[in-house]
């Protein structure tokens, strides 16, 4: 017996509302996010995860006042991503009771920022989310075909998988090499790597397990696998082919797919350990 | 008055701590952050929170002469140290190349290998992050109504080793068993997060608050 596997559902919010987009752009209502937090720490889940979607634009006042209200009633770990810029946005963050912060694009801008902000906080404080989309590769001459096929670390389209990092929700390309920024922002003390698929995001098909297991197994503080997941077994996929140490999903709780607890069930059934 | 102090020295998620004391607190108790060591001398408890590195710790301690209340408190009153507030207790810590603490409890602070590995084989990864068991070594009113192998919420690189094993009250295995709580008198630290750690961290901080501070 050990540390378990974590639970992560993640709330994606706009203008103090939990939504959740597909390949983020088409937005379906989900609800309040101090009632879904409040059903969410009740049914088990480890810890929450809030995307403020919108925090480039002028709702940030709101997603604070949503952080106090839920960390007031809810007592498990919570993280605020989104918006994410300075150190006085990370000093608010923690005041209103946030326990991590999440930074994405402001770092791929300042790198400098996330070793500032680490130093300044500590490094059990600062996700660094990463979303990656895989490079698309020329088609792979016939007679390479199987052995491309037989590897996990291997695309279907030809030479080693690699991906890159997007910015701005995935909008933007930056040319950053995924395997490498995730190296370079844990030297730069970011204490947990946020890892999306850009590719799997809103689809329910699944994690990008190879991008999982590659980052996982490319730097030593945990992982968190996104994007993709569209039933329990991907959830425990994540966790024994991809190597994330937990694993965060939206759409499959928010929409009472699957609760928590037959999320845990089916972890535990495959021999995962979790906190029940 | 029943105050408790929640110590702010500008290190770590002092509201996190106080939001889930005010949560399991009655009527009459008062939960004030304070870095006024009159008001924290006053209080009838105090916690000691705590998140980031020794060597800033101890220095922020010292700015605000808080190094001293710390030493003054845990003599008399209910002490609960989280996080880095146990392992600033100790006498040293490997990190920042070796640090002081304030030396209240003998022994030190040990960093995880970078090379852990799990009975499977599986990598372990450092941070040490997440909810973990703690085997509870001995018996303390902290645990009351807690079963023993309850699952904690931990974020942490670094350890404390206590000198003497009499200290230890509660251990988690990661992938070795390292010291999780320490019970001294009226001193009571733990590794991992309380405030945190859902119905059996806020059972802790709820006995905490009903704790007489006899051990």
């Amino acid at each position: 017996m050990g540390l378990a596997k974590r639970i992560i559902p993640c709330l994606d919010v706009d203008n103090g509302r939990v939504v959740k987009g597909v390949r983020f752009v088409e937005l379906r209502d989900a609800g309040d996010p101090v009632e879904i937090a409040q059903r969410y720490n009740d049914a088990g889940a480890d810890e929450l995860t809030f995307l403020d979607i919108t925090a480039s634009s002028d709702e940030r006042a709101t997603m604070l006042h949503v952080v106090e209200e839920v960390a007031s009633r809810v007592f498990i770990p919570l993280t605020v991503g989104g918006g994410i810029r300075s150190i006085s946005d990370i000093r608010r963050m923690l005041n209103a009771g946030a326990d991590k912060v999440g930074i994405n694009t402001a770092a791929v801008a300042n790198p400098e920022f996330v070793k500032e902000a680490a130093e300044r906080f500590g490094s059990q404080c600062i996700v660094v989310a990463v979303d990656a989309k895989q490079i698309p590769r020329p088609t792979a001459t016939p007679f390479l075909k199987g052995v491309e096929q037989s590897e996990g670390g291997f695309g279907c389209n030809g030479g080693i998988s690699r991906w890159e990092v997007f910015t701005h929700g995935g909008r933007k390309a930056t040319g950053i090499d995924v395997i490498e920024w995730a190296k370079k922002m844990t030297d730069y003390g970011a204490g947990e790597i946020l890892l999306t698929s850009m590719d799997r995001d809103g689809t329910k098909s699944g994690f990008d397990i190879a991008l999982t297991r590659a980052v996982s197994e490319a730097v030593s503080v945990p992982v968190i696998a996104s994007g993709g997941v569209g039933n329990l077994d991907h959830l425990v996929a994540g966790i024994l082919e991809g190597k994330a140490d937990a694993v965060l999903a939206a759409s499959i709780f928010h929409f009472g797919e699957y609760t928590i607890a037959q999320a845990k069930q089916r972890m535990a059934e495959c021999g995962i350990e979790v906190r029940i | 008055m029943n105050d408790v102090a929640v110590i702010d020295y500008g290190m770590g998620n002092l509201r996190s701590v106080a939001k889930a004391l005010e949560h399991v607190a009655q009527k009459d108790t008062r939960v004030v952050i304070s870095n006024d060591p009159r008001q924290i001398m006053n209080a009838a408890r105090v916690v000691f929170p705590g998140q980031g590195a020794m060597r800033d710790c101890m220095k922020e301690l010292q700015r605000l002469e808080l190094d001293a209340v710390v030493r003054e408190c845990v003599k008399n009153k209910p002490f609960l140290g989280i996080c880095m507030g146990m392992q600033v207790l100790l006498d040293s810590s490997e990190e920042n190349n070796g640090w002081p603490g304030l030396g209240i409890v003998q022994g030190k602070v040990l960093r995880f290998a970078d090379d852990m590995t799990d009975a499977a084989g599986a990598r372990l990864k450092v941070p040490h992050m997440g909810w973990n068991q703690v085997r509870q070594a001995r018996a303390h009113a902290l645990w009351q109504g807690i079963p023993d192998q309850s699952r904690f919420y931990f974020v942490h690189s670094y350890y404390a080793q206590p000198s003497d094993h009499n200290l230890v009250a509660g251990l988690t295995s990661y992938p070795a068993e390292f010291t999780s709580a320490i019970a001294r008198d009226n001193v009571f630290a733990v590794q991992f997060h309380p405030e945190k750690s859902e119905r059996h961290g806020l059972a802790l901080l709820s006995n905490f608050l009903h704790w007489n501070g006899t051990a």
